[in-house]
C-alpha cells in the first residue's frame, strides 16, 4: 500500500478530535496534571499539553515550559496500559434472586482512540497482545483492544531516562498505528506530517482536511534521528538473557536490596507489566461482585503460600524476581524481552534505581 | 450479628467514621444488632457479642482488665486506627517520663492514675482483625463487618500505599514534586488519599509488613530531610511500632 504522506495543520487538530468522537470513540490522550503529564480523556485540542517539556533522572520528574509544540515531551508516569488493562475492574456482579443468583456483566467499555502513543508504547501494547490474546484469551482487554484506533506521535525529543534504541522498540513510530503525527514548527507554521499505518487510518484520513507534503515528507525520520541523537543510556542486551540467568546468586541482589524500598512503583508504572489479582466483594444485601486489581511481585501477598507465608520474602528475591522476569525469562515465556525501553521504572522509583545500572552490573557480574 | 463498640485511650474518631458510614448504617443496623455502642446510643446491653470493634490503646490498669473481659464475651474481635493497633500517639509516653507528662498538662496530676507506657490491643489479647489508619478507612470498617456477616475473609490487601496511589493514577510527590512521603513504607488502606491531594503520606496506616526503613531514610535525605524531620514523621501515630522504633533508634545511633 503506498501512502503519501500529507499535511495536517495544527488549526485543524480539533477535526481530528471531532472525526474520532463522530466514531463513537472515546479520545484518550495526554495533558498536564499535578505537574506531570498524564493520559486522560480529551475533549478536545485544548485539553492537549502546550509548550511543556519534560526533564527526567533517576527517581526525578519536572515539567517547565518551553515554545510552542503540543507533544515535545517523553512518556509520562501512565501509559495505555491503564485503557486497555485497566488497574481496578469489576469483572462481574451477582445478585440474589428467588431461586438463586444472576449474574450480570460488566458493561462493554466504549470504543477508544488513543492520541499520542509514541514508538515504545506501541511496542509495549504488542508485548501486551502477547501476554492478553495469546493461548488464553482475556475477553476484558480483548474487548479494549479490538477496536482500538491508535494516533501515533514520533517523538523529537528523548529524555535521560529513555533507552528505547537499544530495546529496538524505539524512537522511530514503525508499527502497530493507524495514524501517525510528527508535529513541525517552523516559520512556515504549526503542523503536523501525517503517516497512514492501517486501512482504517486510511480512511479517517480521507476525512480530515489534509494537503499533500512537499518539503515536509522526511520530517518523521528526521525527528526520529533527533531523538535517538539524544539518548545515551543503553542496555547491554547482549546475550542479557544468559547472563542474568547465571547471576542468581550474585551479591549484587543483596545491594540492590538495600537501596529498593521495596513499594511496588517500578511494576505499577511499566507498561508490560501484567499481574493482578483478584478480590471478591459482598455487600450487606449479599450482592456480590468480583473485582481484578493490578498486583504486584513487589507485594509480600503476592507469593504467598498457604503455610509457608512468602515464597519470596526478601526484597531481593523480589527485586530479582521482577529484572530476571522482565529482561530474561520473558523471552522463554513470550517470545519477546518484557521491556521497551521507556525508563518509566527508572524515572518513577522515588529510590532512583536505575534497571539499566543494575542490569549492567549483574551482567558483568556472570 | 450483635455488635459491640468499646472505648479505650483514642479522641473517638474511628467510633466517628462508624457513625460516617450514615448510609450503610442503616443498612448496618437492619442486618447488624448494635448492643453496645455508648458512643452513639443509651443502650448497652451485656455480652456475648459477636463482634467486638476496639478503639483505643490501653494505658491503665482498669483497661488493661477490661479489654480481657471483652476478649471473654466477643467471638471476633477488630481493633480500629492507629491507637488500637499501634498505641496511637500517646505512646510517644513509651520513649519518656509520663510523669513530666501529667505534672506539666493536669492542674492536679495527683488524680491521674496512668500506666507508663500505651500498648497496643494485640499486645493483651489475641486479637481477629487489625484495621489501621487515624482514622480508620470507611470502606474496610463496612467490609470487616459484611464480611463477618458472610463468613468470607475481609479484604484487607497487605500492600504499599504506593500501590493504591497509582492504581488512583496520582502524580507521585516524591518524584515529581520533591515532597518527602511514607507512602513507600506505609500500609495500604487509605486509598493514597494525602498523596490525591499533593501532600506526601504522612503515615497514619502504619509501616507495611515489610517496611524497608533505611532506604526510606536515604530517600527522604536526598528530598533535603534533616534526620530531625525523619525523627518526627516516625514519632507520630505509629511511634511504637516496631519499624518506627528500630528506624529512630537507628538514626540516634548515627547521630552519636
Ligand atoms: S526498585 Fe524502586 S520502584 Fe521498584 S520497588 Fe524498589 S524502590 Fe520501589
Ligand atoms: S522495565 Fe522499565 S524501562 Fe522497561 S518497559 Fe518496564 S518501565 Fe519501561
Ligand atoms: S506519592 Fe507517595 S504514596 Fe504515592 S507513589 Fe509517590 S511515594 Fe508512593
Amino acid at each position: 500500500m503506498h501512502n503519501p504522506r500529507t499535511i495536517l495543520s495544527h488549526s485543524d487538530l480539533g477535526t481530528l478530535f471531532a472525526t474520532l468522537h463522530a466514531e463513537g470513540r472515546h479520545t484518550i490522550g495526554p495533558t498536564v496534571r499535578d505537574g506531570a503529564i498524564v493520559y486522560d480523556r480529551l475533549i478536545g485540542p485544548d485539553d492537549l499539553p502546550t509548550g511543556v517539556v519534560d526533564e527526567q533522572a533517576p527517581g526525578r520528574y519536572r515539567l517547565r515550559h518551553e515554545g510552542t509544540r503540543r507533544f515535545s515531551w517523553s512518556v509520562g508516569p501512565q501509559s495505555f496500559k491503564r485503557w486497555l488493562h485497566p488497574p481496578e475492574l469489576r469483572l462481574f456482579r451477582a445478585t440474589r434472586t428467588e431461586r438463586g443468583f444472576a449474574v450480570e456483566k460488566p458493561e462493554a467499555p466504549p470504543p477508544l482512540a488513543l492520541i499520542g502513543a509514541r514508538a515504545c508504547e506501541l511496542a509495549a501494547m504488542a508485548i501486551q497482545d502477547r501476554v492478553f490474546l495469546g493461548d488464553v484469551v482475556d475477553p476484558h482487554y480483548a474487548s479494549r483492544r479490538r477496536d482500538l484506533f491508535i494516533v501515533a506521535v514520533q517523538c523529537d525529543r528523548a529524555a535521560s531516562t529513555c533507552f528505547c534504541p537499544s530495546m529496538g522498540s524505539g524512537p522511530r513510530v514503525s508499527r502497530g498505528y493507524d495514524l501517525s503525527l510528527t508535529e513541525v514548527v517552523d516559520e512556515a507554521g504549526h503542523r503536523f506530517v501525517v503517516e497512514i499505518g492501517s486501512e482504517a487510518g486510511r480512511a479517517l484520513a480521507a476525512k480530515l482536511p489534509l494537503h499533500a507534503a512537499t518539503t515536509d515528507a522526511d520530517a518523521p525520520e528526521r525527528a526520529s534521528a533527533e531523538a535517538e541523537a539524544q539518548i545515551a543510556r543503553r542496555m547491554p542486551t547482549d546475550g542479557l538473557r544468559e547472563k542474568l540467568l547465571g547471576a542468581v546468586a550474585s551479591s549484587n541482589w543483596d545491594d540492590v536490596a538495600s537501596r529498593c524500598i521495596g513499594c511496588a512503583n517500578c511494576t505499577l508504572v511499566c507498561p508490560t507489566c501484567f499481574c493482578t489479582t483478584v478480590d471478591d466483594v459482598t455487600t450487606l444485601d449479599g450482592t456480590h461482585e468480583r473485582v481484578r486489581r493490578w498486583d504486584s511481585c513487589f507485594h509480600p501477598d503476592f507469593s504467598y503460600l498457604h503455610g509457608a507465608g512468602p515464597v519470596r520474602s526478601s526484597v531481593g528475591a523480589r527485586y530479582r524476581q521482577w529484572l530476571t522476569h522482565k529482561l530474561a525469562t520473558w523471552h522463554d515465556q513470550f517470545g519477546t524481552s518484557g521491556c521497551v525501553g521507556c525508563g518509566r521504572c527508572v524515572a518513577w522509583c522515588p529510590a532512583g534505581i536505575d534497571i539499566v545500572a543494575e542490569a549492567e552490573r549483574l551482567a558483568e557480574d556472570a | 450479628m450483635r455488635l459491640a463498640v468499646h472505648k479505650f485511650a483514642s479522641c473517638d474518631g474511628c467510633q466517628l467514621s462508624i457513625l460516617d458510614c450514615e448510609d450503610e448504617l442503616l443498612a448496618v443496623a437492619g442486618a447488624v444488632d448494635i448492643a453496645y455502642f455508648p458512643e452513639a446510643s443509651r443502650r448497652m446491653e451485656p455480652g456475648p457479642y459477636d463482634v467486638s470493634l476496639v478503639e483505643g490503646s490501653i494505658t491503665t490498669a482498669h483497661d488493661a482488665e477490661r479489654i480481657q473481659q471483652i476478649r471473654r464475651e466477643s467471638k471476633v474481635v477488630v481493633t480500629i486506627g492507629a491507637c488500637a493497633t499501634a498505641g496511637g500517639i500517646q505512646a510517644l509516653r513509651n520513649y519518656a517520663d509520663v510523669e513530666q507528662f501529667t505534672r506539666a498538662v493536669y492542674a492536679k496530676p495527683e488524680f491521674i492514675s496512668t500506666l507508663e507506657t500505651s500498648t497496643p490491643i494485640a499486645a493483651h489479647i489475641p486479637v481477629d482483625y487489625e484495621l489501621r489508619g487515624c482514622p480508620v478507612d470507611k470502606r474496610q470498617l463496612l467490609d470487616v463487618l459484611v464480611a463477618s456477616l458472610h463468613g468470607r475473609r475481609p479484604a484487607i490487601p497487605n500492600e504499599s500505599v504506593c500501590a493504591e496511589c497509582k492504581r488512583a493514577g496520582h502524580v507521585c510527590v516524591i518524584v515529581a514534586h520533591g515532597t518527602p512521603c511514607l507512602g513507600p513504607v506505609t500500609h495500604s488502606g487509605c486509598g493514597g488519599l494525602c498523596p490525591g491531594y499533593h501532600r506526601g503520606c504522612f503515615g497514619c496506616f502504619g509501616p507495611s509488613s515489610l517496611a524497608r526503613m533505611e532506604p526510606m531514610t536515604e530517600v527522604w535525605r536526598s528530598l533535603g530531610a534533616d534526620d530531625k524531620t525523619i525523627d518526627r514523621a516516625l514519632s507520630t501515630f505509629h511511634v511504637a511500632s516496631e519499624a518506627n522504633a528500630a528506624e529512630r533508634a537507628r538514626l540516634e545511633a548515627d547521630d552519636e
